[in-house]
């Protein structure tokens, strides 16, 4: 086990640096970062002389990704192209913001989803059980930023027909969001739209599988047995079909990490919250290469360990799974 | 969507008898045996597709859903002549319209008088030609890829299989948008050959759609090539060429057809978030993420500028997926039942 841990860990470090450097080569190859500084007017010929020298922008790309190596280890991630700001500082910020959102969003999901498919499976092809696979397959088929733009559609209609403003429609928080409580409750308030938004995708393929896996068990030999044994109808559902139900979900949300980032980019943008998926995309817009390789190094990374975490919870949950 | 169970047993996959590699030709699949009785009663031997297009067509809500997309094609197609106006057409009499029959407004008109039914139309035509290009391109890259590996196994199929492992790790719409931006902002030259800036939004999506397919196509090639008709072949001389592509590929058509429908879908659905973010099709090309980008810098009030252009992708997605299940049950029938 731990050998299978530490040979996952040296394969990922592995990955990590060639993925790194393509995406480096791929970034800096594709374009001149400055041509729209080059073409500004009033920046001196001066100034973007000591960016090239700076960022060594006028060495071949091996010594470049050297030099990017060498600050992303030992000076944090570096510094942003153009202004020269420290990058990890805001990452921290925004990605504790991130971690919020996605936490209560995930944790709600699943708490649905798996209501949700454990009474779809127990009353398979109920009306219940209709409407659910109905919602699942109009859920997957919405864009996620369409999802969080006819929210904020419905909210200042209902603001236009009765002048009451339901839910802010952007920002974590309002101007003065006041302090201890008062601050909570302000930031749940502007939360609720992008966790909703969040969630709707995540529940429509959650519930799916927890179905799909609960019809595997419910239908398995030892359910039978233990039906068999004349243990209550509740004990059966709960102790011995629900719990091992439950084992792929756990895979699949681990797994679903690097979805949920793509989700967060869309709803951070639609609803202007200060976190991962807004900076990526404002790091992005700058064309700069810097906070974009530490965003991306930081994410892979994480998907990684989920990954990871995924497969040895999988052997834990399910002693059947070896390790090799 | 009930489950069925009086479902004719589905015919085993074209296995050829040991040694005979050419009853694999589908040519022969489809003759008429003629076998009849005394009794009247003909017995008609039916071939596999007979079989798989009986099984679609019994699933109404995929049957309907066909209907439907062919349709939203030949709008696509005939977009020039169907649309009642131009994509940037104006309208000077009819600015910001809310949905009115009357001068055909369907979808209303924006703060210029464009009107939004024609803008969708010729959005819906790039968005599902990049599509079906996504789909068709990684197809290609992930069966070849997948049976390669599948076939030779060892060493090859770990390195492949490794590199494909690389590219699910990554975080898919974070790496789409870098390349969007550092590689497909602008069409391109390459060898002399004009690379239109949509075609290659589509070759960065295809660049990640590839992975599942190949997946698939290496886990049915691991188990057909223990199969005896394969054997067969091979003692009967055939290059490893031949007997990819002639007897273990005809036997992956059901799961690549389905996997490609769904990749359609999910590529409607990535394609119109990067142009929605605005890294995705770029003006003069009218794609569906930017018209509702567009609608939601009109404001709110404006309503159906954002509703319908978006309302239009649900019914695409909506429809490929239903189509992609009817087709999961007709053609691939040991799958069954395990999305919905």
């Amino acid at each position: 086990m731990l050998q299978y841990v530490i040979r996952r860990l040296l394969y990922s470090a592995v990955v990590l640096v060639l993925a790194s450097f393509l995406v480096f080569m791929f970034v800096t190859v594709s374009g001149d970062p400055l041509a729209a500084l080059k073409i500004t007017p009033n920046v001196s010929e001066e100034t973007v002389q000591n960016i090239i020298e700076r960022k060594h922008l006028d060495e071949p790309v091996p010594v470049r990704y050297y030099e990017w190596v060498k600050d992303a280890l030992t000076n944090k991630f570096g510094t942003t192209l153009l202004t020269d700001e420290p990058i990890l500082p805001d990452l921290w910020r925004v990605m504790k913001n991130t971690l919020q959102l996605v936490l209560v969003a995930e944790l709600l999901a699943i708490l649905i989803a798996v209501g949700i498919g454990v009474y779809s499976a127990l009353r398979q092809y109920s009306v219940f059980d209709y409407s659910m696979t109905t919602f699942s397959f109009l859920g997957l088929a919405t864009p996620v930023f369409w999802l969080a733009l006819m929210l904020q559609v419905a909210v200042v209609q209902i603001y236009l027909a009765t002048g009451r403003n339901v839910f802010p429609i952007a920002n974590l928080n309002s101007v003065d969001p006041g302090e201890g409580l008062s601050f909570v409750i302000d930031r749940a308030h502007h939360l609720v739209l992008p966790v909703i938004v969040l969630m709707v995708a995540n529940i429509a393929t959650y519930s799916r599988y927890m179905r799909a896996s609960m019809l595997e068990v419910v239908n398995s030999d030892y359910v039978r047995t233990a039906r068999a044994k004349g243990l209550a109808e509740s004990r059966v559902t709960m102790k011995h079909a629900f719990r091992n139900a439950l084992i792929p979900l756990v895979t699949l949300v681990a797994l679903n990490f690097g979805t949920l980032l793509g989700g967060v980019v869309v709803t951070e943008t639609v609803f202007s919250l200060d976190g991962m998926g807004l900076y990526f995309v404002n790091a992005l817009g700058t064309n700069d290469p810097y906070p974009v390789m530490a965003w991306l190094m930081i994410t892979a990374t994480m998907i990684i360990i989920f990954n990871l975490v995924a497969d040895i919870t999988y052997g834990l949950l399910d002693p059947r799974v070896r390790y090799d | 969507m009930t489950e069925r169970s009086a479902e004719p047993v589905a015919p085993e996959p074209v296995q050829p008898a040991a040694g005979a590699a050419l009853a694999a030709d589908p040519a022969l699949a489809d003759v008429d045996l003629g076998l009849s009785y005394d009794s009247g009663v003909e017995l008609k031997a039916r071939s596999q597709w007979a079989y798989a297009r009986m099984r679609f067509f019994r699933h109404r809500l995929a049957v309907g859903s066909l209907i439907v997309l062919i349709l939203i094609c030949l709008v696509a197609v005939f977009a020039p002549q169907l649309a009642p106006y131009g994509f940037d057409e104006l309208d000077l009499d009819n600015i910001t319209a809310s949905p009115t029959l009357e001068g055909w407004h369907l979808f209303g008109t924006d703060q210029l008088g464009r009107d939004y039914l024609s803008r969708v139309i010729f959005g819906v035509r790039t968005s599902l030609w990049v599509a079906v290009f996504v789909a068709l391109l990684s197809t290609a890259i992930g069966t070849a890829i997948g049976a390669i590996a599948g076939y030779y196994g060892g060493q090859v199929d770990n390195l492949l299989m490794r590199f494909t492992d690389l590219i699910l790790t990554l975080p898919g719409l974070a790496v789409l948008l870098t390349a969007a931006v550092f590689f497909g902002a602008n069409d391109s030259e390459v060898f002399g050959i004009m690379i239109p800036q949509p075609m290659k939004i589509g070759l960065i999506l295809a660049f990640l759609f590839w992975t599942a397919v190949a997946r698939i196509v290496r886990g049915l090639f691991l188990s057909l090539r223990e199969k005896e008709f394969v054997e067969a072949a091979k003692a009967a001389g055939a290059g490893d060429m031949r007997i990819i592509v002639r007897h273990m590929l005809p036997n992956c058509v059901g799961p690549i057809v389905v996997n490609t429908t769904l990749v359609v879908a999910a590529a409607i659905l990535v394609e119109a978030a990067l142009s929605f973010l605005g890294f995705g099709i770029q003006p003069p090309n009218a794609a569906l993420g930017k018209l509702i980008a567009d609608g939601q810098g009109e404001g709110f009030n404006l309503w159906w500028l954002v509703t319908f252009p978006g309302l239009v992708i649900v019914v695409i997605a909506l429809c490929i997926n239903f189509v992609g299940d009817g087709l999961r049950d007709a053609l691939d029938p040991t799958q069954r039942r395990t999305r919905t």
